[in-house]
C-alpha cells in the first residue's frame, strides 16, 4: 500500500471536519479558539501535501503565512477572551448573546 | 512500507488528539490533545519533505501557542469540566451533526472525484525538492511573497497592540463602565 496525496488530503479533511464540528458543539470559547486552530492545521496539511505533489514551494509558503495569522488570531482572540471572562467569569459563548443590540 | 507506517501512525496520533480536543470536558486536556495533534502534524510534514515548516509547528504552535492556551486557562482559573451534554442547545446539536456528516460528504465526495491524478499549472515559485527545502522556502518568501511577507510583520504589530489594549487594566480616571444588569 503506497501512500498517495489523497490520503493527506483525506487526513486534512477528517480534521477540518473534527474541528468545525467542535467549533459547533463546544461552548467554552477556549476550546472553541483550539477548534479554530484544529481546522487551520487541516487546511496546512492540504497545502504541504499539493506542495509536495505539484512540486511547487508555493503551497509551503502559504503554509507560513497562515501559521502568522494564526498566532495574530490567538493573541487577539484570547485577549479577548480575557478581557470579556475577567468581567463575568463562567461566560460561555452563549452568553455572548447579550452584546446583540 | 515505512511511508506507510509513519502516516498510519501519525494519523491515527492526529485524530486522537483533534478527538480529545472536542470531547474533553476539562479544557486544560483539550490544549494539551492539541499538542498531540500539531505533533502528529508535524511529523505528518517531515514525511512531506516540508522539514523548515515542521520545525516552525512545533516551535510556534506547540511551543507558543499551546502554551498561550495553557496560561490563559490557568489565569482565568476556567479549568473546571463542563458537562457536555446540558451544555448543548437542542438546534445545536442537530446543526453539529448536520455540518459533520454534510462535510464529510462533501469532502470525500470532492477528493474521489478528483481522483489521483492531481493537476495544476506548472511550477511558477521553484521546485519542493527535498534536501534544501529551507534555501527554496526562503528564497520564495524573501522574492516572490516579500511584501506580503512585511505585511505579516504589520499585522503582528497590530496585534500585539491589540492585545496590550484588550488585557489592560481600565484605569481609574476613564468613565466607569456601568454596571450589567443581573441578567446573566
Amino acid at each position: 500500500m503506497e501512500i498517495t496525496t489523497s490520503w493527506y488530503l483525506v487526513l486534512g479533511a477528517l480534521l477540518f471536519v473534527i474541528g468545525g464540528t467542535g467549533l459547533l458543539i463546544r461552548r467554552n470559547p477556549l476550546v472553541m479558539l483550539m477548534c479554530v486552530e484544529l481546522m487551520l492545521n487541516g487546511v496546512n496539511l492540504s497545502f504541504v501535501a499539493f506542495a509536495q505533489r505539484l512540486n511547487d514551494i508555493g503551497g509551503q509558503t502559504v503554509v507560513f503565512f497562515v501559521l502568522v495569522v494564526a498566532a495574530a488570531e490567538v493573541v487577539v482572540g484570547l485577549g479577548l477572551v480575557v478581557a470579556i471572562l475577567r468581567r463575568r467569569p463562567g461566560t460561555t459563548a452563549d452568553d455572548l448573546s447579550t452584546l446583540r443590540g | 512500507m515505512v511511508d506507510t507506517l509513519v502516516f498510519l501512525v501519525a494519523a491515527a496520533v492526529c485524530l486522537t488528539g483533534a478527538l480529545g480536543v472536542i470531547l474533553a470536558r476539562n479544557p486544560v486536556h483539550s490544549a494539551l490533545m492539541l499538542v498531540m495533534t500539531l505533533f502528529g502534524i508535524a511529523v505528518q510534514f517531515v514525511a512531506q519533505e516540508a522539514h523548515f515548516l515542521a520545525a516552525v509547528q512545533v516551535i510556534v504552535y506547540a511551543g507558543a501557542i499551546v502554551v498561550l492556551f495553557l496560561f490563559v486557562i490557568m489565569l482565568l482559573g476556567v479549568d473546571r469540566a463542563q458537562n457536555l451534554e446540558l451544555s448543548l442547545l437542542p438546534a445545536q446539536r442537530w446543526a453539529a451533526l448536520a455540518f459533520g456528516s454534510g462535510s464529510l460528504v462533501v469532502l470525500g465526495a470532492l477528493i474521489v472525484a478528483v481522483g489521483e491524478p492531481v493537476t495544476g499549472a506548472p511550477s511558477m515559485g521553484g521546485s519542493a525538492a527535498g534536501g534544501e527545502n529551507v534555501r527554496l522556502l526562503a528564497r520564495s518568501l524573501f522574492s516572490d511573497h516579500v511584501y506580503a511577507f512585511e505585511l505579516t510583520s504589520l499585522l503582528l504589530v497590530v496585534a500585539v497592540i491589540g492585545a496590550v489594549v484588550l488585557a489592560r487594566k481600565p484605569t481609574q480616571s476613564e468613565t466607569p463602565v456601568p454596571e450589567e444588569r443581573g441578567d446573566s
